[in-house]
């Protein structure tokens, strides 16, 4: 008897007990959708963690901070100038595994307005235009400022869409139309400033399908006077990494410098000392050596005083690791599990059908089938209704997943992925296999004369 | 030689420390073209007898040469085969599939033996024809007749061509019209030449064969060959 008749006979088998096929087959199916629908929750999870790594710069880049003075080095604290903008150029000129810089130098207490209305918090920072690239921001309308405003340190910035919502008006409450501000000018610090360029707004996955779903909500009106509702909870912008990013506004470095230093404190020079340098490396790869380099680059021209240090994304990078092959191990053992008890459901209805077919199996004895054919048979029936299990489950995931969804709009999307398909539908199939030895073996030893003469 | 030619066969059971010895240095031959039965009461041996010379029981003691084969050491695989190929079974309760239809029923001993679907729809349809059942092909065996039901099973029992048909009691689940019939159809097998033995405990039946072979207490008792005029009562095993 070749596979392929045991195969139709599996079928026939199966499709002769239709119901008592389906439920065992429940087991099966509950097993793999669980296992794919899981493995798409964490996968929906990772998303949103590395949407969030992305945002702020990717594990590309990495931050130079100020620090303070080591001990051993305190006897030349007033040797040390900190960061300056000849490091951007030392890190330029000198350090080939770093692939751009960008400063970042902010003052305090720049109010931002326009007309009447000022921002709860904006992050004013005076940079370079390689900023954009650093940060992985994407300017949607408008441009970035250029070296040219730079040099002629000239009023222009580029402004994020938490600014503008509260400069210009919210595009869902101006009736739905996306605001353009180019060419408008708002104040920072007292001083005028043309805006130039505004950012896209940078969401998670999350907070894109919670805004759709709230436009597709009728709009109800706010009961009570207008008022900011606070940075808790779930406010415009979402995330805090993502508020932050939509709040900032970019001016040139030059600007900053000249118009928000020089009249600080009691010092006649402007301050020039930069509050953070990033920079992106070649790859992640060259992390250890990059830093190495520009390390170097850094202790010379901060003539051996250590006051900066590196910030990595790493760390991030790492927990979000962790994070997730926590949640895929403890959803992977229970959905496993799930699995098991579905093949011993198999097992059971599997010996069940034997001891029913007792006769049958005489019969198809005395008429010449071996020990072999009977047990290929069985095995072939087991893993038939396995793998018909199991492809149901893998349609069923994607009704689970669906229904996930349903119940939590807005959390992180589910996403099957196929390695999670091919993994489940493969451990079904094993499954199916190792249920159906038992009943196999103990179909083929038995013995044709007694078989027969089971009633 | 001799189609089976049977030894100084025993077969011992051992029953709650009992030796009981269902076959007792029983020596036979079947010739090829015989049609044979097999008699004896309930407990004679004669079940035990049948299950040996079918292959599916292996004898304690003694030896088997079937169609020139030892076959008394041969492994559980080897006798599977050679009940596909070489024997026919014909059973009381008929032992079809009812979940098979009647074609699927006798197609089943060619599914073993790997023979093609063409091969198998030709030959089963050629086996029901022997049977008078094509028309019937379709059915399932509760939509038949007791009668028919046996009839599906000596096409199946036909259908790979065997040197040798065992027909366990094959009326006893029938009335005697249909069972006359059915034997009408084991006589007519017979003068095609095909090899024949009947079990039975019923001396009637028995009368349709020509040679009788009355097993008592595991051992032959008596052997009556009506081919054998004049020396019709034999008191020794068959020395043709």
């Amino acid at each position: 008897m070749n596979l392929l008749n045991a195969i139709t006979v599996g079928f026939k088998e199966i499709w002769a007990h239709k119901f008592r096929s389906i439920l065992t087959m429940l087991g099966i199916i509950l097993g793999v959708s669980s296992l794919v629908a899981m493995s798409a929750l964490v996968k929906g999870m990772e998303n949103g963690m590395r949407e969030v790594l992305v945002a702020v710069g990717g594990l590309e880049k990495i931050r130079i901070e100020q620090q303070d003075i080591p001990t051993a080095q305190q006897h030349l604290a007033d040797q040390a100038i900190g960061m300056t903008v000849h490091d951007l150029h030392a890190l330029k000129a000198s350090a080939p595994l770093v692939t751009q810089v960008a400063p970042e130098m902010r003052a305090r207490n720049i109010r931002v307005t326009k007309g009447g209305k000022t921002t709860e918090w904006a992050n004013v920072v005076g940079t370079w235009p390689s900023a954009v690239d650093i940060n992985q921001h994407i300017i949607e309308h408008g441009r970035m400022f250029n070296e040219v405003d730079d040099d002629s340190a000239r009023n222009v910035c580029v402004i994020g869409t938490n600014i503008r919502d509260q400069l210009f008006g919210d595009e869902e409450e101006a009736g739905r139309q996306p605001i353009i501000p180019i060419g408008d000018t708002i104040n920072l610090g007292g001083e005028p400033f043309v805006v130039v360029g505004v950012f896209e707004r940078y969401e998670s996955e999350t907070e894109k399908k919670r805004r759709a779903f709230e436009r597709a909500q009728p709009k109800t009106e706010q009961s009570g006077p207008a008022r900011s509702r606070g940075w808790g909870g779930r406010g415009r912008g979402g995330d805090f990494i993502f508020r932050m990013k939509n709040s900032t506004i970019y001016i040139p470095l030059n600007t900053m410098y000249l118009k928000f230093k020089s009249a600080t404190g009691t010092n006649s020079l402007p301050d020039p000392r930069l509050d953070v340098i990033n920079m992106r490396i070649t790859s992640i790869d060259e992390l250890e050596p990059s830093l190495q380099q520009a390390r170097n680059v850094l202790m010379h021209t901060h003539k051996g005083i250590e006051d900066f240090s590196f910030m990595t994304q790493e760390d991030m990078s790492k927990n979000i690791g962790t994070a997730i092959s926590n949640a895929r191990l403890s959803g992977g053992i229970i959905a496993v599990i799930s699995l098991l008890v579905g093949g011993i459901g198999i097992m059971n209805i599997m010996l069940a059908s034997i001891t029913e077919r007792i006769r049958e199996i005489g019969i198809r004895k005395a008429i010449g089938a071996s020990d072999a054919n009977v047990f290929i048979q069985i095995l072939v029936e087991s893993t038939v209704i396995a793998i018909i299990g199991g492809l149901a489950g893998l349609a069923t995931s994607y009704g689970l997943v669906e229904v996930l969804g349903a119940i939590s709009p807005v959390d992180n999307t589910p996403e099957i992925t196929p390695t999670a398909m091919v993994v489940a539908f493969a451990f079904s199939a094993l499954v199916g296999v190792v249920a159906g030895i038992i009943p196999a073996v103990k179909a083929a030893r038995l013995d044709p004369i007694q078989a027969l003469r089971y009633e | 030689m001799a189609l089976v030619e049977l030894r100084n066969v025993s077969k011992i059971y051992h029953l709650g420390g009992e030796e009981i010895r269902a076959l007792d240095d029983l020596s036979l031959d079947i010739d090829g073209g015989e049609f044979i039965s097999i008699i004896g009461p309930s407990g004679s041996g004669k079940s035990t007898l049948m299950h040996i010379l079918g292959c599916l029981d292996t004898p304690t003691r003694g030896t088997l040469k079937l169609d020139g084969t030892e076959i008394q050491n041969a492994s559980k695989r080897e006798l599977a085969r050679i009940r596909n190929e070489k024997i026919g079974f014909v059973f009381q309760f008929f032992n079809l599939l009812p979940k098979l239809n009647v074609m699927q029923n006798v197609e089943l001993p060619m599914i073993y033996a790997g023979a093609s679907t063409s091969e198998r729809r030709d030959r089963s349809m050629a086996a029901l024809k022997l049977v008078g059942l094509e028309n019937r092909s379709q059915h399932r065996p509760m939509q038949l007749s007791g009668g028919q039901q046996q009839r599906v099973a000596i096409a199946r029992a036909l259908v790979n061509n065997p040197k040798i048909v065992f027909a366990d009691e094959p009326t006893g689940n029938l009335d005697s019209h249909t069972g006359e019939a059915i034997l009408t159809l084991f006589r007519k097998l017979s003068e095609e030449g095909r090899t024949i033995a009947l079990v039975t405990h019923d001396p009637e039946i028995a009368a349709v064969t020509p040679r009788r072979i009355e097993i008592r207490d595991g051992k032959v008792a008596k052997q009556l060959d009506a081919r054998l005029a004049g020396l019709d009562r034999l008191a020794s095993p068959a020395t043709h």
